[in-house]
């Protein structure tokens, strides 16, 4: 039963900052817009969050700036789709490449000059698990209350996002413009402006899933400290067709994987680490292809249909 | 009066020209101011990257030892971006196709005499990058699985199976526990021209020219164009869609795992630590600069390895962070992706309300 509840406990914390940047990502793209960013902005958010908590000492103002400037680099990809009508998937990849790209050279200058302005290996105050102590006792239950704040926020956040794009007005206005932005226009929604708010929320929430990386599941900043997640809540979008309310089995698979390699490893296995850490890569091919597979054999399509194209309102 | 764009009835040049050289002046202001907030001197640091990159033939051979994969690959992922096929793979089908060009030149030597050797590695990586990328290929025609995701995942797989190899059953039992090989032997090496700079240089531009007389010169290149174009239309026209990108692709990947080949044989001489280096990802900006003509294709490879080697020189004499390089090609294409909109359409001034149009009319 230990075993279990540590398990499960690893599972959700991993699968925190999945979760809450695969419900960004479906704000995004349920208004028809494709920001392969998320790598890049999660990066720039781990980043960011943990260099501000290093000299504040403030969580919430780590957390702020972690928002700050995913919704600045979403405003980014937001200006060069939507006003600017470049191709989505290049605009994204470049904003993943110059994350990438600045992360790690904040990284090798924002530090202290005792530490070589490296922020490497440097330690700052992080997000604990708050549960008291009689509650770490329950199994089972344990796994999900000895848990830090942010998981707390993505359970309440969950069902609000559903709540928000299957219930109300602005969700079903938010939706029609990724469905088809031609009639949503013509029933006097504005679709540049709906594209644009909803990039960027989805970037700030993308932003704060990097920022869980840096304060709470693996503390500290480090190189590529996401590690290609970025690129799997891309994936996990599709897993959970774009339903918020589907998002958390995704990340809790993905966060299960990442928790049974840590595990495997610690017990010392025979398998090589590498073959390890290649499991989360194979199961989301492999979980793409089934998903592709099973919404083909029934014949229901998940993706919004204007996904990836820009909006000509001249041209219609 | 607003503006508004409208657009153009052919494309224009100018852009086409114009807009790379402003992405790239931007991207030096930008850069400069970020250094300025770092406290380092612009001018001085980009003296310094220039006579890095161009100033000496050793700095020229660097120059062409990155601009080399950078080509290769540059064509690859021209060729599957010119079929809307987002390969982001080339990452790892240069790293599968490193492996296997050193499968071949350590294990099959006594098999391979002379140069025979060379030319099986690079066969063999060239193989191996080519069936890396059919995968994809073939899970997007048959399936419709995303290719975005898939090749993005398999170069993870790929560079931990390359890691895994030379950290563990072909590590050089000599080699005082370092991450690599043993050497290949020497008739398994690619000739060198200057420094470390190799032949691969002019088998990149040969590949050039030939991919530009395939893609704009004969009937298959302008099948592969139509489908680009709209796959509907190709059908319509009897083209076999699926085949045809399949193909495509994989000529794609076997670029790619070709480059890997070149790597090994020709720099490294063994499988080490380093062959995956980003080459995969900014073979994207190459190719999207080049506005994916494969004749464009080394030029806008030179000028990104040369900031490339540039970015490692001021590491060395300034102590900047060598991913400086980085920051300055991600902070080109964001112009050029708002320029490239002016290529097709242009700015325009038009009256702003109804009423103002009608009196126009009357």
């Amino acid at each position: 039963m230990d075993f279990i509840t540590s398990i499960l406990t690893i599972t959700i914390r991993a699968g925190t900052s999945l979760t809450i940047a695969t419900i960004g990502e479906i704000l995004t793209e349920r208004t028809g817009i494709l920001n392969l960013g998320v790598e890049g902005i999660m990066l720039m958010g781990a980043l960011t969050a943990f260099a501000t908590v290093f000299y504040s000492h403030s969580i919430m103002l780590g957390i702020l700036a972690a928002i700050a400037i995913g919704g600045i680099l979403a405003l980014l990809h937001a200006f060069l789709t939507t006003t600017m009508r470049a191709n989505q998937v290049v605009s994204g990849l470049s904003i993943t490449l110059f994350g990438t790209g600045f992360s790690s050279f904040l990284g090798q200058r924002l530090g202290p000059e005792s530490n070589n302005f490296r922020l490497v290996g440097l330690r700052a105050e992080r997000i604990l698990p708050f549960a008291p102590n009689w509650v770490k006792d329950i199994p089972i239950l344990s796994a999900f209350l000895n848990q830090d704040i942010m998981t707390y926020f993505v359970y309440l956040f969950i069902p609000l996002a559903w709540f928000f794009l299957y219930k109300t007005r602005p969700g079903l206005w938010l939706r029609s413009v990724g469905e088809d932005p031609y009639t949503a226009d013509a029933m006097g929604i504005d679709v540049t402006k709906t594209r644009y708010f909803y990039t960027i929320i989805g970037g700030m929430l993308i932003a704060l899933g990097g920022a869980h990386l840096s304060l709470s599941y693996t503390p500290g900043w480090s190189e590529n400290i996401t590690g290609g997640r970025g690129w799997i809540v891309i994936a996990l979008v599709i897993f959970s067709m774009w339903n918020p309310a589907r998002a958390v089995w995704g990340s809790l698979l993905f966060g299960g994987i990442n928790a049974v390699q840590f595990r495997l490893q610690a017990s010392g296995t025979s398998v090589p680490a590498n073959f390890l850490n290649m499991l989360p890569y194979i199961g989301t091919i492999l979980v793409l292809v089934a998903i592709t597979w099973w919404e083909a054999l029934s014949k229901r399509v998940g993706a919004p249909a204007a996904l990836g194209s820009s909006y000509m309102r001249e041209e219609k | 009066m607003r503006l508004v764009f409208e657009k153009r009835k052919t494309t224009s040049i100018s852009a086409l020209i114009l807009v790379p050289m402003v992405s790239f002046a931007v991207s030096l202001f930008l850069t400069a101011l970020l250094l300025m907030i770092f406290e380092a001197d612009p001018l001085k640091t980009y003296t310094a990257m220039a006579i890095g990159a161009f100033g000496s033939l050793y700095g020229f051979a660097e120059t062409l030892v990155k601009a080399i994969p950078l080509m290769m690959t540059g064509l690859g992922v021209a060729i599957a971006f010119r079929l809307k096929f987002w390969n982001i793979g080339a990452e790892g089908q240069l790293a599968l196709g490193g492996v296997a060009a050193a499968g071949v030149a350590l294990f099959m030597e006594q098999f391979l005499p002379g140069p025979l050797l060379l030319v099986g590695a690079l066969l063999g990586g060239l193989l191996a990058g080519a069936l890396w990328a059919g995968i994809p290929a073939l899970l997007k025609t048959s399936l419709n699985v995303d290719e975005t995701l898939v090749t993005l995942m398999m170069n993870y797989i790929a560079i931990l199976f390359s890691e895994y190899l030379y950290y563990g059953p072909w590590r050089d039992p000599k080699g005082y526990g370092f991450p690599g090989s043993r050497m290949f032997a020497s008739n398994a090496w690619l000739p060198r021209i200057v420094g470390r700079a190799h032949i691969g240089v002019l088998i990149a531009l040969f590949l050039a020219l030939v991919l530009w007389f395939i893609l704009k010169r004969t009937r298959w290149g302008f099948e592969l164009q139509i489908i680009g174009a709209s796959q509907q239309a190709a059908r319509y026209q009897g083209i076999a869609v699926e085949r045809n990108i399949v193909l495509a692709i994989t000529i794609s990947g076997a670029l790619c795992g070709l480059t890997g080949a070149f790597e090994v044989t020709g720099i490294s001489h063994r499988l080490q630590q380093g062959l995956s280096i980003g080459y995969g990802y900014t073979a994207i900006i190459v190719a999207w600069m080049s506005q994916l003509n494969p004749l464009a294709v080394p030029f806008v490879a030179v000028a990104l390895a040369a900031l490339s080697v540039g970015g490692d020189q001021v590491q060395m004499t300034m102590g900047l962070p060598a991913a400086m390089g980085t920051v300055m090609q991600g902070l080109i294409l964001f112009p050029m992706l708002a320029g490239s909109l002016f290529t097709e359409y242009r700015l325009m001034a038009v009256k702003d309300n109804i009423n103002s149009a009608c009196r126009d009319a009357t």
